[in-house]
């Protein structure tokens, strides 16, 4: 009977081994997925185990864990809500991290991510209560209040960017919420506002700097379209284009019109390239568009970083000109039109890398990375994302731009001492709702190495409180020009 | 015949002491680990327990050194360890709030009583080949035993499976016990029936089939597990006794065509039972997908064990309270999310161990008896680890058994125990040296070894 006890044997070590191979499988291969899968609880409860670092802006916390005593050892509080609420998402005992930072760099927050092993090492060895690493913002707390309340009640975002590093100084979304309704541990009241705001037909919990429905740009687009002129070799900023009172689009009963419903400049047909952008002259742009084609506008687009999906560390959605488009396509598309989506973070970045020579930095919303007692763990380091254009054609469109605000239609964004440059936009929607209203700019125009530089975008949803009378001029470029102001103090 | 030598067999006992003081150390660091991780400080009791766990072991040596003293030195240490952590991590689970209350005083308890139970096995039954005389005493027994959940007054159906009697404050799981008389029975039937099962037949397509009316036991075997598995609700059980059944039929008969049958059955059994009973199509539709019905028992446990990772979230630091009957059935994943695959590992290599000292001790022993008895012993051993741990593993669907000495729970490990009271009685033959087995078994072994007779 031996050798069928040895078989047994056999089969005894396989039946172990399936269960060594299943174990692994489990504990190692799969074990990520198993963690971060949704509703588990020990995940949940590991992140209310030790205390999560703070949001920092200019040294005061938008986001911190202060003691409790009952089972959460830790309740997720943000003393300015709604102001941050884009930025900082949040933390919520039932519905997890999500809506910024705290789900977007939860791991930092939290304490587990890589990044932070040797200081988990030193943790346990010092025996110190482990604690999550918190995230100082690049924002200007100033630039985000005076967006805030130059927004006031109007749906809309604004975002501002240092055009040389990529720092984000301000970010907007309006409306906003208040992020501790969901963080209580009253499991009741979170439900109920949980419920209500994902009800709410305008969505505060989307970030519109960065996500939602895309806009169309409208004439801030011209921007775009300018540069891609410039670089073709065949415009210069005070080369003739033809400017008639509309233009046929080809293969199409349409025509564009002007906004002027007429000349762009009274009395011409023909009118300088910088005289188009100043009075944001479609049949202009739209005769360029025709000429330079789609695809030149497209690339031209994704040198300024449409179509990438960035991470500043939240997810911003891509900005789009579409593939293949035709004459009629590409000539609405050259004033914004068409299918062209943008986010205001795209916008912002535009006009920053007009600013800073056509370099596009990368945006980043986090400067450094602190451990509880405040020591630096990590900084970020500014980085170039692309090159747009040459710098002498950043430096003709920057002329151009300072012109349409000092000659043309961003009158409202003039401030006395500061060389501002802008473009307005009027996205009209169809449909009898009102306009989206634009605004982008940067100042100073030229600004010296030791002198600050801001760019910002601006966009006022369905009018604001203009409704059909809202104007990119009229209704966003005051708000521009508080949140410049503010930066540059 | 045979002349006095000088040379003395090496007994293991010097070995087994040192094990059991280093199990001792072992299980003493666990509750420590628990006791810093709950509360900060270590526990105030460490001492006494400590020195009453080296007592229970140290009796149990004593006992050995007594009664049977070249038994195998590994089976002591191994069962202590186990049932050690076992203790700490439902002492660690206590500490949670959970409806099953504080187990592990409970726990210390049923563990000195069934070591005392063990040594008593141990020192009453001097030769293990009496108990082939009691032969269908134990196969009544084992049935009786396992029918007793079914009976009205004393059955005490929880969680839909009648497997609990409750007599007075106490509740029972007589399936355990009865794993052992059937363990018995099997043996002391097939060691008389083994020539007629291998020998008669005939051969169907190249493969030798046994005559019909051979069939009859393992017909009663399979009908019965059957019957388990559709009145009382206990796949677990039901697989358990049919797998050691057909096992120990093979290994006395050698023959393949035992197991091809005794597979077809229970999978058609098995099938026809999931096409029947809605509670065993759940348990398959979670073993296929843990997350079809959400969060249940069995994500739960996979997430648990996921949240462990390689090295464990330390014993006392993660959540295994979360897990449904994380004490009992669920034990295993509780230990492997403190523990960590690695802990997870070594302790399945504990059990690896028991079953290769069981089945080294069946190839060891001289009779046919002994040999079936070990080896089957050892066998249900593997074969219940692997139920419990590969329901929780996704290997199989999940069925309610317990972890042998690990589990929250006084019959399993009654029943444990004793395997390993039967298990060293065994191995204490099997390792005697040739000079001092007496006459009778000379000629039980001579006979033995006359019977081999193959005629393929």
């Amino acid at each position: 009977m031996n050798s069928p006890i040895r078989r047994l044997g056999l089969v005894a070590a396989l039946l172990f081994f399936s269960v060594f191979a299943s174990s692994t499988y489990i504990m190692f291969f799969q074990a990520k997925e198993l963690y971060n899968h949704q509703g588990n609880r020990r995940t949940l409860l590991a992140s209310y185990d030790r205390e999560r670092g703070q949001i920092l802006v200019g040294g005061d916390a938008v986001a911190r864990s202060t003691a409790t005593k009952d089972d959460l050892k830790w309740e997720r509080t943000y003393p300015q809500g709604e102001l941050y609420a884009p930025l900082t998402g949040y933390f919520s005992f039932i519905y997890g991290a999500g809506g910024g930072l705290e789900s977007a760099d939860d791991d930092l927050l939290s304490g587990t991510s890589d990044k932070l092993f040797y200081r988990r090492i030193s943790e346990l060895i010092s025996g110190r209560q482990p604690a999550g690493a918190s995230l100082d913002l690049t924002i200007n707390p100033d630039a985000q209040k005076a967006a805030y309340d130059a927004l006031g009640d109007q749906k809309g975002a604004v975002v501002a960017l240092d055009p040389r590093t990529g720092a984000i100084l301000a970010m907007v979304s309006k409306p906003s919420y208040d992020p501790n309704t969901l963080t209580s541990h009253n499991l009741n009241s979170v439900t109920a506002a949980w419920k209500q705001l994902n009800a709410d037909a305008n969505k505060p919990m989307v970030n519109r700097a960065i996500a939602g429905n895309l806009y169309p740009p409208g004439s801030v687009f011209k921007i775009v379209t300018s540069a891609a002129a410039l670089e073709s070799g065949k415009y210069t900023a005070d080369g003739l284009v033809d400017a008639p009172r509309e233009l046929p689009l080809p293969l199409s009963s349409k025509a564009l019109t002007n906004w002027q419903n007429g000349a762009c400049v009274s009395g011409k047909t023909r009118i300088t390239l910088t005289q188009a952008l100043e009075t944001s002259c479609n049949s202009a742009f739209g005769g360029i568009g025709i000429a330079l084609g789609g695809d030149a506008l497209k690339s031209q687009a994704e040198k300024f970083g449409f179509g990438d999906t960035l991470r500043i560390p939240m997810r911003a959605t891509a900005s789009s000109v579409p593939a293949g488009m035709d004459k009629a396509q590409s000539a609405q598309a050259a004033i914004g039109q068409y299918d062209v989506r943008v986010t205001p973070l795209q916008v912002a970045m535009t006009s920053a890398a007009i600013a800073n020579n056509g370099i596009v930095m990368r945006p980043y919303l986090v400067s450094r990375v602190l451990d509880d007692s405040l020591g630096v763990l990590d900084q970020t380091q500014p980085e170039q994302l692309s090159k747009a254009t040459s710098s002498e054609t950043a430096s003709t469109v920057a002329r151009m731009m300072q012109s349409v605000v000092e000659n043309g239609t961003g009158s409202n964004a003039r401030i006395s001492g500061v060389a501002v440059a802008g473009k307005t936009g009027t996205a009209q929607q169809g449909n009898g709702r009102p306009p989206h209203a634009w605004f982008t700019a940067f100042a100073p125009v030229g600004a010296s190495a030791d002198q600050k530089q801001v760019a910002v975008a601006v966009v006022v949803e369905d009018g604001g409180s203009a409704g059909q009378e809202a104007g990119g001029n009229k209704t966003a470029a005051p708000i521009a020009r508080k949140v410049i102001q503010a930066v540059l103090g | 015949m045979t002349t006095v030598s000088s040379y003395r067999p090496n007994t293991g006992r010097t070995v087994e002491l040192l094990l059991l003081v280093l199990v001792t150390g072992i299980i003493m660091l666990a509750y420590a680990n628990v006791g810093l991780a709950q509360t900060g400080a270590l526990p105030t009791d460490m001492v006494t327990y400590a020195a009453g766990l080296l007592g229970i072991g140290l009796a149990f040596h004593i006992a050995l050194r007594w009664r049977a003293k070249y038994a195998d030195p590994l089976l002591l240490p191994i069962a202590l360890l186990l049932n050690g952590l076992g203790l700490v991590m439902i002492h660690r689970i206590d500490f949670e709030n959970t409806y099953e209350g504080v187990q592990a005083p409970r726990q210390l308890v049923w563990s000195a009583l069934s070591v005392v139970f063990a040594i008593v096995v141990l020192v009453v039954l001097r030769d293990h080949r009496r108990l082939r005389r009691y032969t269908y005493t134990f196969m009544v027994g084992g049935v009786v035993l396992l029918l007793l959940p079914l009976l009205p007054f004393i059955g005490d159906p929880h969680y839909g499976s009648r497997i609990w009697i409750k007599l007075g404050p106490f509740s029972f799981q007589p399936g355990e016990i009865a794993k052992i008389l059937l363990a018995v029975f099997f043996a002391g039937y097939l060691v008389q029936k083994r020539d007629v099962l291998s020998l008669v037949g005939r051969r169907f397509l190249g493969f030798p089939l046994p005559r019909m009316r051979d069939l009859g036991p393992i017909l009663v075997a399979w009908a019965f597990s059957l019957a388990v598995l559709v009145f009382e609700k206990d796949l677990g059980s039901s697989l358990l006794f049919f797998g050691l059944f057909v096992a120990m039929l093979y290994v006395a008969t050698e023959r393949v065509s035992w197991i091809a049958i005794g597979l077809l059955m229970f999978v058609g059994g098995a099938y026809v039972a999931w096409l029947l009973f809605p509670h065993l199509q759940q348990r398959v539709q979670l073993w296929l997908d843990p997350f079809a019905t959400g969060i249940n028992q069995v994500s739960m446990g996979l997430m648990g064990m996921a949240s462990g990772g390689l090295f464990g979230t330390g014993l006392g630091s993660g959540h295994p309270e979360i897990t449904p009957f994380a004490k009992s059935d669920y034990i295993v994943a509780s230990l492997a999310e403190e523990l960590g695959l690695f802990g997870l590992f070594a302790i399945l290599l504990m059990f690896v161990l028991i079953v290769e000292r069981g089945l080294r001790t069946a190839i060891g022993v001289r009779d046919g008896f002994g040999k079936l008895l070990a080896a089957g012993l050892a066998f249900s051993v593997a074969l219940q680890v692997f139920v419990v741990a590969g329901g929780i593993t996704r290997v199989i669907p999940l069925t309610g058994l317990t972890t042998p000495f690990m589990s929250a729970g006084g019959s399993s490990l009654i029943a444990n125990w004793t395997v390993i009271a039967l298990l060293l009685r065994i191995s204490d033959q099997a390792r005697r040296p040739l000079a001092e087995v007496d006459e009778e078994e000379q000629a039980a072994a001579g006979a033995a070894a006359t019977q081999v007779v193959k005629l393929r």
